[in-house]
């Protein structure tokens, strides 16, 4: 039974933290119908931001989170400006997807000149160093912690959309563009602002990626931008709840195949994402079906 | 009787490639950079009639390939067939390929294109799979060195671009292929026009697979000896997608004038310096997206010279 158990805690934990690598693409991808194909090469930027603070500098990786922010910004406000060029083209969706994937080339091509193609690990014990054990699992503090930044995460992406006038008009952007544009709400500033956000997350999440899957190199970043589609698909695209349960979704499916079959493990991020996309190609939470 | 231009104009093109390959060995000594040059003419060619004419971008394309190369090493291997019919029967494999996966169709733009790179993802990982070792040789690869002909090889990949550039000129001009552009434009008032949507799209698809599944045959017959990254790595995805936007989609010769242009580019200055030629290739994507979505041919139309 322990190893049950073993895979449900560890799923858990591994899926909270997937729906927060995930959550930036689906808040691209709702707000502004773009697909930032890039985006596992910002959560890798945010890893290797959090390299560089604890290896060459001796702070502690946390620190990555606010730099993953800064990041953001500084990366997000020049890259922002192709967006609405994009948007007044023939076919957005597409060619979003053609030009996010060439920036995705160049960001990888940098890490790869910068770091080198190794792979690089952070300090085991910089998040703590013991363990926390729950129905006699026990899982090292990084795997709580990133957890925990995943729920706050989302708290605070679920409070945004709630509480503030900002979120309003996310939201009001998110259901209907034209008549948000119609009532008034500065669509570019409200869309630039998500799509900052958007990559903040991704680095956010880069800066554990390395503890939950034990070191980062530059050629994962499409890995982490498949999976983040599955995780994002699997929930429903543009709904960030959705995220959430695309994320348990996919977290306790992996470890239950790590659990009982290590080598078809590396299948369960594409399996999930064909077999729900052709099934229910809305997601698990969406409420229409698009029609194709 | 005379014949028709589209006709003329798709005779001089095929025969321009066949007499440029042909020579092109008694000029310049390594064939098998040549050859790799062919795979990639092929494979934005093959996508180009996916992509060109339909709207689907197969960012999984590659999965085609690997298919192909795999289902005709293993034939080599196992039966005693002559290597020219191992390599059509992995073409066929490709189209086997092709038709499982031919539900993803009912998905539109980025999703079909994921759903896609999942499936060859999904192939790649069983061909590697540690477990299917005794089958697919696993990660170890396979050895097919024993019909090793790099001549044969280069003429039977010049055959293949050959037919993928005949099928381009087929959908440029043909009845179906005006059906299928239609389509591509708006697929409810082609259907309300009485052409048959789902099946365009689906033989379409199941034509570019076999030319991927083609092309990854004579590939690994050339190779000899390969490891499943060798044919399943999304660069040959991107690669030839960025051949293909290069040159412009839609186009006979687009695809052909991109992918020579870039793979003698990247022979002659890539190999050395990967990293900052894959900078390069994604500015070129970003560039081509923004300033040019309609790839380098687009310049002459633009000027009212017509392409074919």
């Amino acid at each position: 039974m322990s190893l049950l158990e073993y895979a449900l805690v560890g799923g858990i934990l591994y899926g909270v933290f997937f729906a927060l690598v995930a959550l930036g693409l689906n808040l691209i991808f709702g707000v502004m119908r773009m697909i930032n194909l890039a985006h596992g090469q910002f959560v890798l930027l945010g890893g290797y931001g959090a390299y560089l603070l604890s290896h060459d500098l001796h702070l502690n990786p946390i620190y990555g989170v606010p730099l993953a922010v800064l990041g953001a910004v500084v990366v997000g406000i020049p890259l922002y400006t192709v967006v609405p060029r994009l948007q007044k083209s023939s076919d957005p969706e597409m060619l979003s997807f053609i030009l996010f994937f060439g920036v995705a080339l160049m960001i990888d091509a940098v890490l790869t000149a910068v770091f080198g193609a190794d792979q690089r690990s952070l300090p085991q014990d910089a998040f703590g160093a013991g363990n926390i054990t729950v129905l006699g699992q026990a899982f090292p503090d990084s795997w709580w912690v990133a957890a925990g930044v995943s729920v706050l995460a989302a708290l605070g992406l679920y409070l945004y959309f709630t509480r503030t006038r900002l979120g309003f008009a996310t939201r009001a952007i998110m259901a209907n563009r034209e008549e948000a544009l119609a009532t008034g709400i500065d669509v570019q500033r409200v869309s630039a602002i998500a799509f900052i956000m958007g990559i903040a997350l991704a680095g956010i999440a880069g800066v554990f990626v390395p503890y939950l899957l034990g070191s980062i190199s530059p050629d994962i970043g499409n890995e982490l931008t498949t999976t983040s589609f599955a995780v994002i698909i699997i929930g429903s695209l543009g709904n960030p709840l959705g995220t959430i349960v695309g994320g348990l979704v996919f977290g306790i499916g992996t470890l239950f195949m790590q659990t009982y079959f290590p080598s078809w493990s590396n299948l369960v991020p594409y399996a999930l994402l064909i077999v729900i996309v052709l099934i229910k190609p809305a997601g698990l939470l969406g409420r229409t079906v698009r029609t194709a | 009787m005379t014949v028709k231009r589209p006709v003329l104009a798709t005779a001089i093109t095929l025969a321009a490639i066949a007499a440029a390959f042909l020579v092109a060995p008694h000029f310049y000594g390594n064939r098998s950079l040549l050859l790799s040059m062919l795979t990639f003419v092929a494979l934005a060619q093959g996508l180009n009639l996916l992509y060109g004419f339909t709207g689907y971008l197969p960012f999984g394309y590659v999965g085609f390939f690997g298919a192909g190369a795999y289902a005709t090493s293993l034939l080599v291997l196992h039966t005693g067939i002559p290597v020219l019919a191992c390599v059509v029967l992995g073409g066929a494999a490709a189209v086997l390929v092709g038709l499982i996966l031919g539900p993803l169709l009912r998905l539109s733009g980025a999703y079909f294109s994921i759903a896609n790179l999942a499936a060859s993802q999904i192939l790649f990982n069983i061909v590697s799979n540690q477990d299917l070792s005794s089958i697919t040789g696993g990660p170890y690869g396979l050895k097919i060195d024993k019909v090793y002909n790099l001549p044969a090889a280069y003429l039977s990949m010049l055959a293949v671009v050959l037919i993928a550039t005949a099928l381009a000129a087929y959908l440029r001009f043909s009845r179906f292929g005006l059906g299928i552009r239609a389509v591509k434009q708006d697929a409810t008032s082609a259907a309300m026009a009485g052409i048959d949507v789902v099946r365009g799209r689906l033989i379409v698809w199941l034509l570019s697979a076999a030319i991927a599944g083609l092309a990854g045959g004579v590939y690994a017959w050339s190779l000899s000896v390969f490891y499943p990254d060798a044919v399943f790595t999304l660069q040959i995805s991107v690669f030839a997608i960025v051949f293909a936007l290069f040159g412009g989609v839609g186009t006979v010769i687009g695809p052909v004038v991109g992918a020579v242009v870039l793979d003698a580019l990247y022979n002659a200055v890539g190999i050395s310096t990967p990293q900052y030629f894959e900078f390069i290739y994604g500015a070129l994507i970003v560039l081509l997206v923004l300033f040019l979505p309609n790839g380098v041919m687009s310049l002459l139309t633009r000027r009212g010279i017509r392409v074919i």
